[in-house]
């Protein structure tokens, strides 16, 4: 009896194990190909960090599902990753931060129209209606927040000097939003450059700004990166008395020091890396779940105060 | 005596700028901007100088730009590592310096070495070593920045913002370095090696130059200056990311050939690659004083002033050749 028993449960164990083969063998093993920027700067850094550790944690979590992480530097190569990835991997899903939305249209267009799930993050295709899911950071929310605690937190004929990023559609919808929010009031924007969201850059275009306008009252940096740059140039002119620096994005440097209650640095308007985690989780949700996981999410963008600093600081990303 | 016009055309060129730059905006000649503009060009500076060794020998050093960000990167992470055990104090960062300068070195060694021992071509070598040594940097940063510890940073700030009055550091190495740079090219044996190599390398064996032997001092020069201007970069903002240094050769690359010397070889000019330097910075500087163009045309004009440059001197050397 007991034999038989202890038989019955190897027989159980056996079928289960052929049980679950077969399941895979059944095409039940999902592959999802992920897609993005390789790391050039600060943001796409953390957003790299962000990918990796939201992988290794969904692999874990769901066995039967697998992913294909590739990022590269430029279009032309992205359009070649996710060419292979439909050739040699077989993939059932894409998870793609277009570089530029023109180049990619087309290529991520032949992958929706070979049946697959197509999500695609932050920078839009061109064309509309190939995604199943859009997760994006809200730019224009992202401009306006700033501008508005210029506005509200400056007196009339203040001035203030931004600093722009890489000239992009995304860059101008910040700037445009930030403009606007400070349309009416009696704030001046004395110059806008870019600085290409580099610190090194940003240094060099900030200790311009200083040798060209005796009064400032305000930096809209718009990027974390630009803010450190930006900070240094100001204590090397010995003028930190005299303005405040708003980034962008919630770098952990950055947040510290808010939590800290640096005067230098006010507040900040979040644009999370962790976008990119929220994508790749929700393209998972899609094979694992019931739940449907189609349409669009906007991530909003928040303001960072002393107060509440502490819920976005993440002492482990290197962003 | 006769002035020789086309060795200074870009002396010229440097005096034009100072004077646009003085008429568009006051603050342009103002100490505080002067400082600004010639410690920033120190990096590229100093990296140009040995460039002009290199390229004067008829080679090239695509790598430079993410050899400095690797060794920025090296130098940090071995900083903060000696820091429990050395202390907050310059005999910790004596070691980071130590390690930037000897690992930028062992850098163009390596460049040199493949040159000239495995016989590739140099431009194959350094793209190949610039891909390797930006990779290796970001990899290291784990994607994101590399910073130095905060009390090292500041005992170590002074050497990029501090100096005797204004002329700060940065300016006064990038001098020491371009007075040196001259006097070897012109009056060293080694210098004229370089010219001679350059010009034709088959007549240089013949005349019982050890033409690899020199080749490859050129790299560990230029690696050696890139070393040096990362020992200068790292205080400035303490950190190194996968995007320092880009395009760093190429502005240097640039620097040199405006300053007249020839990017086949042979013909080298240290004190005319400084005034390229101060050229390719002071059109930046002049970009952002004064609100010409829009920003987006920066590149362009910078691009013009560059073709200009060369092209003003080709036209003068072609009436000598007459």
């Amino acid at each position: 009896m007991k034999r038989r028993s202890l038989m019955k449960a190897a027989a159980l164990v056996a079928a289960m194990g052929m049980g679950s083969a077969a399941f895979a063998q059944d095409g039940e093993k999902k592959i999802i190909g992920v897609s993005i920027p390789s790391a050039t700067h600060g943001f796409m850094g953390g957003l790299n960090w962000h990918a990796q550790d939201t992988i290794k944690r969904l692999g874990e979590t769901y066995p039967n599902l697998e992913f294909v992480l590739s990022t590269a530097g430029d279009a032309a190569k992205q359009v070649n990753d996710i060419e292979d990835m439909m050739a040699t991997r077989n993939i059932d899903a894409l998870v793609v931060l277009p570089f530029e939305s023109e180049p990619l249209t087309a290529p991520v267009k032949a992958v929706k129209d070979a049946g697959k799930f197509v999500t695609v993050v932050d920078r839009g295709l061109s064309q509309e209606g190939i995604e199943d899911l859009y997760v994006a950071g809200d730019n224009t929310a992202f401009g306006r927040v700033a501008g508005e605690y210029f506005r509200e937190h400056l007196e009339p004929g203040s001035k203030v000097v931004v600093l722009r990023g890489i000239p992009t559609t995304l860059d101008n919808e910040r700037v445009e939003a930030f403009q606007k929010a400070l349309e009416g009031s009696e704030v001046e924007i004395l110059d806008m450059q870019h600085g290409n969201w580099n610190r090194d850059d940003a240094f060099a275009v900030m200790q311009d700004y200083l040798a060209k306008y005796p009064r400032i009252d305000a930096v809209w940096a718009a990027d974390d990166d630009m803010a450190l740059g930006v900070l240094e140039a100001i204590s090397a002119a010995n003028r930190q008395d005299e303005m405040w620096v708003i980034g962008g994005a919630g770098m952990k440097e950055i947040v510290k020091r808010i939590m800290d209650g640096d005067k230098q640095l006010p507040v900040n308007v979040t644009y999370p890396p962790a976008l990119i985690s929220a994508a790749i989780e929700m393209t998972a949700l899609n094979f694992v779940s019931n739940s449907p996981m189609t349409g669009r999410f906007i991530i909003s963008s928040r303001l960072i105060t002393p107060e509440n600093a502490g819920q976005f600081y993440y002492p482990d990303s290197p962003f | 005596m006769k002035i020789d016009l086309h060795t200074l055309g870009p002396l010229v060129a440097l005096i034009a700028l100072v004077i646009l730059g003085a008429a568009l905006n006051s603050s342009f000649l103002a100490p505080a901007n002067i400082t600004n503009v010639l410690a920033r060009s120190a990096f590229i500076g100093l990296i140009a100088v040995g460039m002009t060794f290199v390229i004067t020998a008829g080679g090239l050093d695509l790598s430079v730009g993410s050899m400095a960000a690797f060794l920025a990167g090296v130098a940090i992470i071995a900083m903060n590592a000696a820091l429990p055990g050395l202390g907050s104090n310059w005999g910790t960062i004596l070691l980071g310096m130590a390690v930037a300068v000897l690992g930028g070195i062992v850098a163009g060694y390596l460049n040199g070495a493949l040159i000239t021992k495995a016989r590739i071509e140099p431009f194959i070598v350094t793209l190949g070593t610039m891909g390797i040594f930006r990779s290796l940097v970001t990899w290291l940063a784990d994607g994101g920045t590399l910073s130095l510890d905060y009390g090292l940073r500041t005992l170590y700030r002074p050497v990029y913002y501090g100096g005797i009055g204004w002329i700060t550091w940065p300016i006064i190495a990038f001098a020491m370095v371009a007075v040196l740079g001259e006097w070897i090219m012109r009056h060293s044996r080694f210098g004229r090696h370089v010219e001679a190599i350059g010009s034709n390398d088959r007549v240089a064996r013949y005349s019982a130059i050890d033409v690899n032997r020199v080749r490859l001092l050129t790299y560990v020069l230029l690696g050696a200056l890139v070393g040096i201007a990362v020992v200068l970069y790292v205080p400035r903002l303490g950190s190194a990311s996968g995007s320092t240094g880009v395009l760093w050769e190429l502005e240097a690359i640039a620097a040199v050939i405006i300053g007249g010397t020839a990017l086949k070889g042979g013909r080298g000019r240290v004190w005319g690659t400084v005034v390229g330097v101060l050229i390719l910075s002071l059109i930046d500087n002049i970009l952002n004083l004064a609100d010409l163009v829009s920003p987006y045309l920066n590149g362009a004009i910078q691009g013009v002033i560059i073709v200009l440059a060369v092209v003003l001197q080709r036209e003068k050397r072609a009436a000598e050749e007459r």
